[in-house]
């Protein structure tokens, strides 16, 4: 009996000429993402002196590095809480609307205008003299201008501005996508504004939440130009790229700059591997009402 | 449509809208703030500024080099979207119509820059770029801008070419069409939509991107968000509204291209579209 030819059993796995043409994206990535990526881990195994982990020692030892971690989290947890806490309800509510383009080309808006021009618009904005210090203490809300630029809450701004956005549109895209009918059918089984919620929208909605919470987390983590401009780049706000870039393009360390990298990336997937996972013990299921 | 009509709903209903009107006011407020500064005389603690002038362009445009920043970020950015949008198409072409043995491999590894700071993959593969003799110039900008686009243009066509009939393909090929022919004057047609609002996005977003740009950027090869960067960190040397001059011509720049993106896609379809790959 005849095998069929090499080309045909290739073809019945479905790899053929067309398969073929994921090549050029392939090497693209290989060559840009995959191999300077081991690069980076051999080059941060390969320290200017001392064993081949002590980069990593040195980093985890010196606590003016170590705390940049904790700096990094504590301002990108409680920012993608604050912005996913007020990106549902007003998807809530939004979901309702018959006019979404508008508001939605708003909230877009923030995304483009970058965080660098946002830190530059914060340091006027927010500064002693600026608009906001003066509304409040024109309402009487302040009797002096509060100090919220170049510290914390600089930073913190600045991610909610750049960062609800995101939140928003990806978390109104998720409660559109489930099926008015399961609302209705909830109420006419006598179902309250608050049963429906919790009951009802939050449990289809915890993977997308979850989803959107990585995705957000993603973004604050990554803060770097906001916290330097806007924040105290030497004290609270030293976050961890700061770190990578000083030693890399600072110090022209570039094996430690790679090492801190690399911890960077390791730090923000722990994040996101931990809420994936506690996603999985919630419903998984069609939010859809369409026949399967 | 279920309407609450208590007490509490409306009080919930208010405030909800009270916080996104809240948001609204204040980003409103970072806008003029800029704006406003851009074309002040002079604005020292008072609510407005003294008087108005355009002059602080005139300063911009020559003090920070303008003409040569936009001219290079211009370069950059469409030799970006043109790289991403050849490679991208073909290689989301084949993802979306084969099933082959490590495929989700495959997209996971498109998705990876997606999910990672840019700083952690920027660091080595500038170190790299530094080494092969690429650091500060035109080629090392544009090489490192292609990580995060190349699989965003991939993750955004993929549905769309899955939403194309192969049929449609197949009746081509009954009447004799080569693979040019059939990629020149079945497929391309069809895809322009997607493809339109797939390489609007990566230009508005290469426009913005700060981090990579910024590890790589020599002082030829300064992007407009990397110049603009460098004028406000070293602000105090020179006037606050000439930076803020700066900020409006970028902001302009991205608005414009934003503006022509959403004529062809709305947002939210864009996440929900990126959302349905991701959980596949």
């Amino acid at each position: 009996m005849n095998r069929p030819s090499l080309r045909l059993r290739l073809a019945a796995r479905g790899f053929d000429a067309t398969t073929l043409l994921v090549l050029p994206g392939l090497a693209v990535m290989l060559a840009l993402f995959v191999y300077p990526f081991i690069y980076g881990i051999i080059d941060s195994l390969m320290p200017r002196e001392g064993v081949w982990y002590s980069n990593y020692t040195r980093f985890f030892t010196d606590r003016f590095q170590f705390a940049t971690i904790g700096a990094t989290l504590w301002l990108a947890l409680p920012v993608t809480i604050v912005n996913m806490a007020l990106a549902l309800p007003i998807a809530f509510r939004v979901r309702l609307m018959r006019r979404q383009r508008l508001l939605t080309t708003i909230l877009v808006l923030p995304i483009t205008l970058g965080t660098v021009f946002v830190a530059d618009g914060l340091l006027t904005f927010l500064g002693p003299q600026g608009w906001f210090n003066r509304a409040l203490i024109l309402v009487g809300l302040l009797e002096a201008p509060v100090k919220l630029t170049n510290n914390y809450w600089g930073v913190f701004a600045s991610l909610l501005i750049t960062g609800f956005p995101f939140a928003f549109l990806l978390t109104l895209s998720y409660v559109t996508g489930i099926d008015p009918a399961i609302e209705q059918a909830a109420a006419t089984l006598g179902a309250g504004p608050r049963q429906r919620f919790f009951r009802v929208f939050l449990p289809l909605l915890v993977p997308g939440l979850a989803v959107t919470f990585c995705l957000a987390f993603v973004q604050a983590f990554a803060v770097f130009p906001s916290a330097v401009l806007l924040g105290a780049p030497a004290g609270p706000t030293r976050v961890i790229s700061i770190a990578a870039y000083q030693a890399a393009f600072e110090q022209y360390d570039h094996s430690m700059g790679s090492a801190i990298a690399i911890i960077m990336g390791l730090v923000e997937l722990v994040v996101v591997v931990a809420v994936l996972g506690l996603r999985s013990l919630f419903y998984r299921g069609p939010a859809g009402g369409t026949k399967g | 449509m279920i309407r609450d009509q208590g007490i509490a709903s409306k009080l919930w209903r208010f405030s909800v809208w009270a916080l996104a009107g809240l948001f609204v006011l204040n980003l409103i407020g970072v806008i003029a703030a800029v704006v406003m500064n851009s074309f002040a005389r002079r604005w020292l603690g008072t609510w407005l500024p003294s008087g108005w002038t355009t002059r602080w362009y005139f300063d911009a445009w020559s003090e920070f080099q303008l003409s040569s920043v936009v001219l290079v970020t211009f370069q950059v950015v469409f030799a970006v979207v043109l790289i991403s949008g050849m490679i991208g198409v073909v290689t989301a072409y084949a993802l979306a119509r084969r099933d082959f043995p490590g495929k989700r491999a495959i997209i996971l590894l498109f998705l990876l820059p997606l999910l990672i700071p840019p700083l952690t993959y920027g660091i080595p593969l500038a170190t790299v770029l530094y080494q092969i003799g690429l650091g500060g110039s035109f080629w090392g900008v544009v090489l490192i801008n292609l990580v995060p686009s190349l699989p965003f243009v991939i993750l955004v066509m993929i549905p769309f070419i899955e939403q194309i009939d192969p049929r449609i393909e197949a009746a081509a090929r009954v009447f004799g069409a080569g693979t040019g022919s059939l990629f020149l004057r079945i497929l391309l047609p069809l895809l322009l939509p997607g493809m339109l609002a797939a390489l609007l996005l990566v230009l508005v977003r290469t426009i913005a991107m700060f981090e990579l740009t910024f590890l790589i950027a020599g002082p030829t090869s300064q992007t407009l968000v990397v110049a603009l960067y460098y004028a406000v960190f070293a602000s105090g040397v020179r006037a606050s509204q000439s930076i803020d001059a700066m900020a409006v011509v970028y902001m302009v720049t991205t608005l414009f291209w934003l503006v022509l993106a959403l004529q062809f896609v709305s947002p939210t379809q864009i996440v929900a579209r990126a959302k349905q790959q991701q959980a596949s």
